[in-house]
Order: C-alpha cells, then structure tokens, then sequence
C-alpha cells in the first residue's frame, strides 16, 4: 500500500459511537471506526471482549434476539443500518457472514450454493449452473466439489464444508463479507485454504475478520482492531498495530502478556 | 491424613468398597427383573394374538365383508377399508396442522404468553382420556348432525393425533442448532424460508418419526370411534355415513356369542397391532439410521 493509498480509502462501514445493550449488559462502549472498502479488517481481543459482538451489529444478526438492541449509527456506504426501517434481509445479502463452525444446509452441494441466489433472482438453469460454479470457484473448492454438486453438502469434511459456507455468501454477490472465527474449528490445512482464500476475496470485497489468532490476524488483515472489555482500544494499519502499538495494553495482548 | 499409595487388596475388603459392589448388583438385578417383566407381557401378549388369531388369517378376511350374526365365513374388508380411510383422513389432517403448530412454537412463539398457553393445553390433550375427546366430537359432530359419520371419526382421532405431530415436532425443532438458522438469516432469507427450507429439513427424520408414532397410536384407538364413526355392517367409502373400522369391530365382535365372530376379532387384533408394531419399528429404525449418516 502506497502512502497515497491509505489517504483516499473509501469506507465500506462507519461506526459511529456505536453502544450495545445485551438486555442490562453493555457489550460494546461508544465504538467509532471506519471498515475501508476491499480491505480486510480483523477484530481481535481476548474472549468475551465484545470482537463477535461487534460483528453481529454489522450485518443486525442481533436482531434475530429480543432483548438485544444498539444505539448510535452504522454508515453503509452512507446509510445508517441501525434505522429500524432498515430491511433487514436486503441488508443481510449485501452483507453476507461465515460462521465459526460449519454450517452446511441439510440438501447438496448445489442447493447450498443456489438457496441463497434464488431468495433474490431468478436465474434460468444454465444461469444457475453458472453461478454455482462461479461461487465455488471462488471459495477455491471447485475442484473438490465439482464431481458431487448432487450429494449432501454434510458429506464434506470439516475444511469442505467452512469453503461451501464462503462460496453460498459469496454466491449472493454481497459487498461485505464478515467471518466469525473461521477457523477455530478446523485443522491447520484447512485453515491455511480458508487464509489463502481471504487473501483473495478482498480483491472484490470488504472483509471483516474476527480472530483469537493474532497470528492469523497480522497474517490476512491490513486493518486490525484491538478490543478489551466492549471498548476498541487500538485500531490502526496491522503492521503498526504489530511492531509498534500506541498502547500498552494491547503491546501486553499481542505480545501474550495478557489473555 | 496418610499419603502412602492406595493399597488396593486393603480396599476390596473395605465395608465401603463391599457395600457399593452390593448395591450395585441388586440395582442390576432389580432393572433386569423389570424388563423381563415387560419383556414377559409384550411376548405373552404377542404369542396369545398369534395363536388364536393366525387362524382366522386368510383371503377371506381380506376380500369378504363383516357376516350378519350366525352367518359362516365373511371377513374383515369393509374394516380395513374403513380403519385405513380413518386413519389416512387423520395422518393428511393432523400432519400438517401439527407440524406447523410446531414450527410456530419452536421458531415464533418462544415464551410468549400465547405460545406457553399452547404448550400447556397441548399436554392436556396429550393425556386426555380418548374416550372424554369421543364424548366431545360426539356432542359437536353426531348430536347435532342426527348421525354417525367417518367425518366425525377422523375428527376424533385428529384431536388425538395433533398434540403428538405437534408435541414432536416442537422438541425435534428445537435440538437444530442456532447457528444453522443464523446462517440461513444471514444470506438474506425471510424467516418462514429459514423455518421451512432450512430447519425444518434438519428435523425432517424426528417430524416424520413423530408423525409415524402418532398414526401408530390412532389406529388402535377404539373409545373415539365408539361414539363417532361407529360401525357400519356394509362396505362403504361415504364418509358421511357410519364407517366400519376395525377396533370397533374388534369390540362388537370379541363380547358376541358366535364363535366365527370372536375368531375374526382375534384376526383383526392380529392385523392391527402388527401393523402398529412394524410402524413403530419402521419410525425407530429406519428414521434413527437417517438420522445418523
């Protein structure tokens, strides 16, 4: 990244003064960042921090759960989210998520991919075909898959089944992609496709990445986020934020002094 | 407090360590001794069915209507015609009401004070005697009609049937995990769509084994029937009129006098509970084994 770069980055997500009420509880304390757009930004803090939290407030998985509210604004691409005229399930295709385990659809590997593409469009069989490609090849597991688009998508292993969950959100066409822990559940292997993957995905998406792996943080992201007790305590470019942090609390976090 | 390694000879001649050893042998024996108890009565029952009903298994009872009283030969037909009509009324009306009824408790409802409501009468119904649910359908569907009707009978053995699909299909929907539904929410998808594509067909082996077990449990069921579709000594399909069927035939058949009579009674009670049998069976095993691939 150029000098010039890290100036003029549009914003995909603006966080303003962002509160977060689980019932009495306060889970997120007046959070302001910007998510720059095709970047991918990590959240990263020690368990019950608020970095989950906090990604759940960006696609309003929350709003499944009464009882859970937000105050304050979330900007995508100038629109705040937390309106409650928001439409929710057009918000969730433009801003799809991953979960930490994977959780493949009950039906094959072709309905996985195509049950979120036929929510919104109505693609003829060739079309269908295409898109189901298309998305798999991006989640890098065409290859893996192709021969078997009609068996269960249960019937892939663990690392198998986290890529079909990317390539049934990538398949959606949204501009957001945000991964709650990818790869926690899943072997080493696995986890270096899933990061290769990441890598690639930015070059069309705005990825948001929450991680307890700092390694794996200072690997994919080029934003990072620190957070501690439902406060961001440091955000900044990964490479700063890794040799030299502005604080000392998340020096001690990073450097596994505390967590 | 001693240190010194456990001495393991000492121990086994321990009071503690021998009264545990005892305990658990009498707990082994007592469970035992209840399942062959158990054991005893469903063979015993079984053998008894088998002995004096086998005979009376023959095309006949297949192909031949219900024989006037002294009367030689006749069958069961317009029964079976007339319990599988019932039943099959029932299964297409409770299937869908209590899968629903389901789904709106599990996904919907959480513990609103509707949804608790719902709960707490259907375990009512639940364990309502059937012969009280025969008595109302009788007040509501026969009394004031002026006549027995199959309409009346399935009605009877749906208020039966619902709170079983339902009961299961609430419990079956509720051990789908979260994060399966979050996942479908979070590609865009409207609820009822994460309730019906996605979780619903997560569940799809327990629902059916609920619905299997429910027609199971009303085709035995003989108090409904005796105040609602009662019996009809004809072949008949119209459901508008008294309906054959083979509990109450059973019923008629095995206090009557005539010998040929109580021997298709024992044919029927054959029929039924071995269709009830390899149901439940199929629900058990078939559906457990999908469940686990």
């Amino acid at each position: 990244m150029t000098q010039a770069e890290q100036m003029n980055l549009p914003n995909a997500i603006e966080v303003r003064n962002l509160n977060f009420y689980y019932g009495k509880f306060q889970g997120l304390k007046s959070i302001n960042m910007d998510i720059p757009e095709r970047r991918v930004t990590a959240f990263i803090g020690p368990s019950g921090c608020g970095k989950s939290t906090l990604l759940r407030t960006l696609n309003r998985m929350y709003s499944l759960y009464p009882g859970q509210r937000a105050e304050g604004a979330i900007n995508f691409y100038g629109q705040n989210i937390l309106d409650p005229k928001q439409d929710l399930n057009l918000l969730r295709a433009r801003i799809g998520m991953v979960f930490q385990k994977p959780t493949p659809f009950p039906m094959s590997i072709y309905d996985n991919i195509a049950f979120g593409v036929r929510l919104y469009e109505n693609l003829s069989k060739a079309e269908m075909d295409e898109r189901v490609e298309w998305a798999l090849t991006k989640a890098a597991i065409w290859n893996e898959a192709k021969d078997k688009l009609g068996q269960s998508g249960l019937s892939l292993s663990g690392g198998q089944q986290q890529r079909l969950c990317i390539a049934r959100t990538v398949a959606v066409r949204p501009s957001v992609i945000l991964l709650d822990e990818p790869t926690s559940a899943l072997d080493p292997i696995s986890t270096a496709k899933v990061e290769e993957l990441v890598h690639e995905l930015k070059n069309d998406y705005t990825v948001a990445i929450v991680t307890h792996n700092m390694q794996q943080a200072a690997r994919v992201s080029d934003f990072t986020a620190y957070m501690y007790l439902g406060e961001l305590m440091e955000f900044g470019k990964t490479d700063e934020i890794f040799i030299k942090p502005k604080r000392k609390e998340t020096e001690d976090y990073i450097t596994g002094r505390f967590g | 407090m001693s240190t010194k390694p456990l001495n393991v000879q000492e121990l086994a001649r321990s009071p503690l360590y021998r009264r545990r050893v005892m305990s658990n042998q009498v707990g082994l024996f007592l469970s035992l001794s209840a399942m062959v108890v158990g054991l005893l009565a469903l063979t015993w029952i079984l053998a008894v069915l088998l002995i004096k009903g086998f005979s009376a298994i023959n095309l006949d009872l297949f192909t031949q209507i219900t024989p006037a009283p002294g009367t030689p030969g006749g069958g069961l037909s317009n029964a079976i015609v007339g319990s599988l009509m019932l039943v099959g009324v029932c299964t297409a009306i409770s299937t869908p009401v209590g899968i629903l009824a389901g789904i709106y408790l599990a996904e919907y409802g959480g513990h609103s004070r509707f949804a608790n409501l719902t709960r707490f009468v259907t375990d009512i119904m639940l364990s309502a005697p059937s012969i009280v649910v025969g008595l109302f359908v009788y007040a509501i569907a026969v009394a004031t009609v002026g006549n027995f009707s199959g309409w009346a009978g399935t009605l009877a053995l749906s208020l039966i049937a619902v709170p079983v699909v339902l009961r299961t299909t609430e419990n079956m929907l509720n051990l789908v995990p979260t994060p399966l539904r979050e996942a479908a929410s979070a590609l865009g998808a409207p609820k009822w769509k994460v309730s019906l594509s996605v979780v619903l067909r997560a569940a799809k082996s327990g629902v059916m084994t609920g619905v299997l077990l429910a027609v199971a449990r009303v085709s035995g069921e003989t108090a409904p029937l005796l105040f609602t579709a009662l019996n009809n000594q004809f072949f008949s399909l119209d459901m508008g009129q008294p309906m054959a069927n083979l509990p109450v035939v059973i019923f008629q058949f095995a206090m009557s006098p005539y010998e040929d009579w109580v021997s298709l009674a024992w044919g029927g009670a054959l029929l039924i509970t071995f269709s009830v049998l390899a149901l439940n069976i199929t629900a058990r095993v078939f559906f457990r084994e999908k469940v686990q691939a």
